[in-house]
């Protein structure tokens, strides 16, 4: 492994990303508007409003970082570029922080743009600061890049990438304690919330909206969440193969 | 280290049984490429070619046999910058510009941006440069994807059909390149589906069916045969040894 390739891919990587303008402004884009809506749908109700942004905050990041990746990696995989850094100098580690830390930057940029604009104009009001809710935010697009990166070598075509996302997904948004508090859920159901991270995520940003300061519960999370993401990406590392058939 | 002084042959074949969906795609291949030379390797679709190439940089599961390169079994880690490896269709980024790809991978090997701009250059991409792939044409990117393997200067290269699509005139030009770059001491094993690009090689190997068939200069291929077209070659050497092996249900 070495710091010089890491970043030489992290900036491939975003170069990549540049060249793509619509995708950015999609990125960018997107959760504002989704955040826009909500604050009109919830207008008679604010405190309603400020639960339900927090956690898509949280789930923005998630799910776009989850997509990209997958269909990033997948399309290395399938263009033979992935088979021809494995024969060059670059370590596997190389490759996986590389993603890591370009999509970490891609979305720091969209988790600040989407809370300015939360905070800002749509009125969000949290009693915890907006920076824990930054940093959860891009706690959760680590964790859906690296799941995305792990879920690629599954998918022999973008079509298949892209239907993993409801997959993965949706029953973490589900489960995740925002239509139905955890605790209510009968006992199994409970189970599977406890093993998927986005519940934490949730619970972090919960935590953020009703206590001042960064509370133990909310550190505790983030650690599981950054845990969640190692684990995907040591998986996802036994998926890059030097050699196949 | 030893290795420099003590390997003649760039390349060593032995035994080499490949088998990919259960099927049998290299039978027992047994060769040896010299240093400093351009080596063919001629055959049809489907003949094994690929997965040969495959097998010498290291990224084929192999079932038996080994494959030694500058005296290191292959695909081992010290090999990784001296061999240089291209496949056949162009592994560069469509969605980044031709220097955009130089130079990511030039950083992979630390190899200054000059280097990078003076090896796109070399093989006649200048004035793509500022270009993204997706909008080349196949052959320009082909070139591409030959250019980031030359920047590293590797001692060995593998080229799988990097001359499909090409213009004559660029076509000449990259032969002109690869025995430059031979005599300059690098070993080059190039593959090609077209006869008459066997003839601008140093040595051929001619493989059908996952079978070594020929190994020789193309002189000696020519004389073996008993013809001067090396297409007429190949054809009576194929027949010669289904007369000598004849392979039943075939």
């Amino acid at each position: 492994m070495s710091a010089r390739i890491t970043f030489a891919t992290a900036a491939r990587i975003l170069r990549q990303l540049r060249h793509d303008r619509r995708t950015i402004a999609l990125i960018l884009a997107v959760p504002t508007l989704l955040l826009t809506l909500l604050r009109y749908m919830f207008d008679a109700q604010p405190a309603l409003f400020d639960r339900v942004a927090l956690v898509m905050l949280g789930v923005f990041p998630f799910t776009m970082m989850f997509l990209l990746t997958s269909v990033a990696m997948l399309r290395e995989r399938t263009t033979g570029t992935l088979e021809r850094l494995l024969t060059t100098p670059v370590s596997k580690l190389d490759i996986l922080l590389g993603y890591g830390i370009a999509f970490a930057a891609a979305a720091t940029v969209q988790a600040v743009v989407a809370s300015t604009l939360a905070y800002w104009l749509l009125g969000l009001d949290t009693v915890g600061s907006a920076w824990l809710v930054v940093l959860i935010a891009i706690g959760n697009a680590v964790l859906g890049m690296a799941l995305g990166l792990l879920v690629s070598a599954f998918a022999r075509s973008e079509f298949q990438a892209v239907q993993f996302m409801p997959a993965v997904v949706l029953p973490q948004v589900l489960l995740c304690g925002l239509f139905v508090p955890r605790e209510q859920m009968v006992g199994w159901l409970q189970a599977i919330s406890d093993v998927l991270p986005m519940s934490y995520a949730v619970e972090a940003l919960t935590e953020v909206g009703t206590h001042a300061d960064p509370t133990a519960t909310i550190w505790r999370d983030l650690a599981i969440i950054v845990a969640a993401a190692v684990i995907a990406l040591v998986l996802g590392a036994a998926t890059l193969r030097r050699r196949s058939p | 280290m030893t290795r420099d002084v003590a390997v003649e042959n760039a390349i060593e074949v032995s035994g080499l049984v490949v088998d990919r969906g259960g099927r049998r795609v290299l039978h027992e291949l047994e060769f040896a490429v010299p240093r400093g030379s351009v080596t063919g390797l001629l055959g049809p679709n489907g003949s094994g070619k690929t997965t040969l190439m495959r097998c010498v940089v290291g990224v084929q599961k192999v079932l038996a046999g080994g494959v030694t390169v500058l005296g290191e079994p292959a695909g081992a880690a010290g090999l990784r910058r001296r061999v240089g490896y291209v496949t056949q269709a162009p592994s560069v980024y469509a969605d980044l510009t031709v220097h955009e790809n130089a130079r990511y991978f030039a950083a992979l090997y630390g190899i200054s941006h000059t280097a990078a701009d003076r090896t796109l250059a070399d093989v006649g991409l200048r004035e793509f440069a500022g270009q993204l792939v997706s909008t080349l044409s196949g052959g320009e990117r082909a070139r591409t994807s030959l250019a980031c393997a030359l920047l590293s200067r590797p001692e060995v290269l593998v080229l799988d059909e990097p001359t499909v699509g090409q213009d004559p005139v660029v076509r000449h030009e990259l032969w002109q390149r690869f025995h430059a770059l031979a005599d300059a001491g690098t070993t080059l094993l190039v593959s090609s589906h077209v006869m008459d690009e066997a003839g601008r090689c140093d040595r051929l190997l001619l493989i059908r069916e996952g079978e070594l068939i020929a190994d020789g200069t193309p002189a000696g291929i020519r004389r073996d045969a008993g013809t001067d077209d090396l297409e007429q070659a190949f054809l009576r050497l194929v027949l010669a040894r289904e007369v000598r092996e004849p392979r039943p249900g075939r």
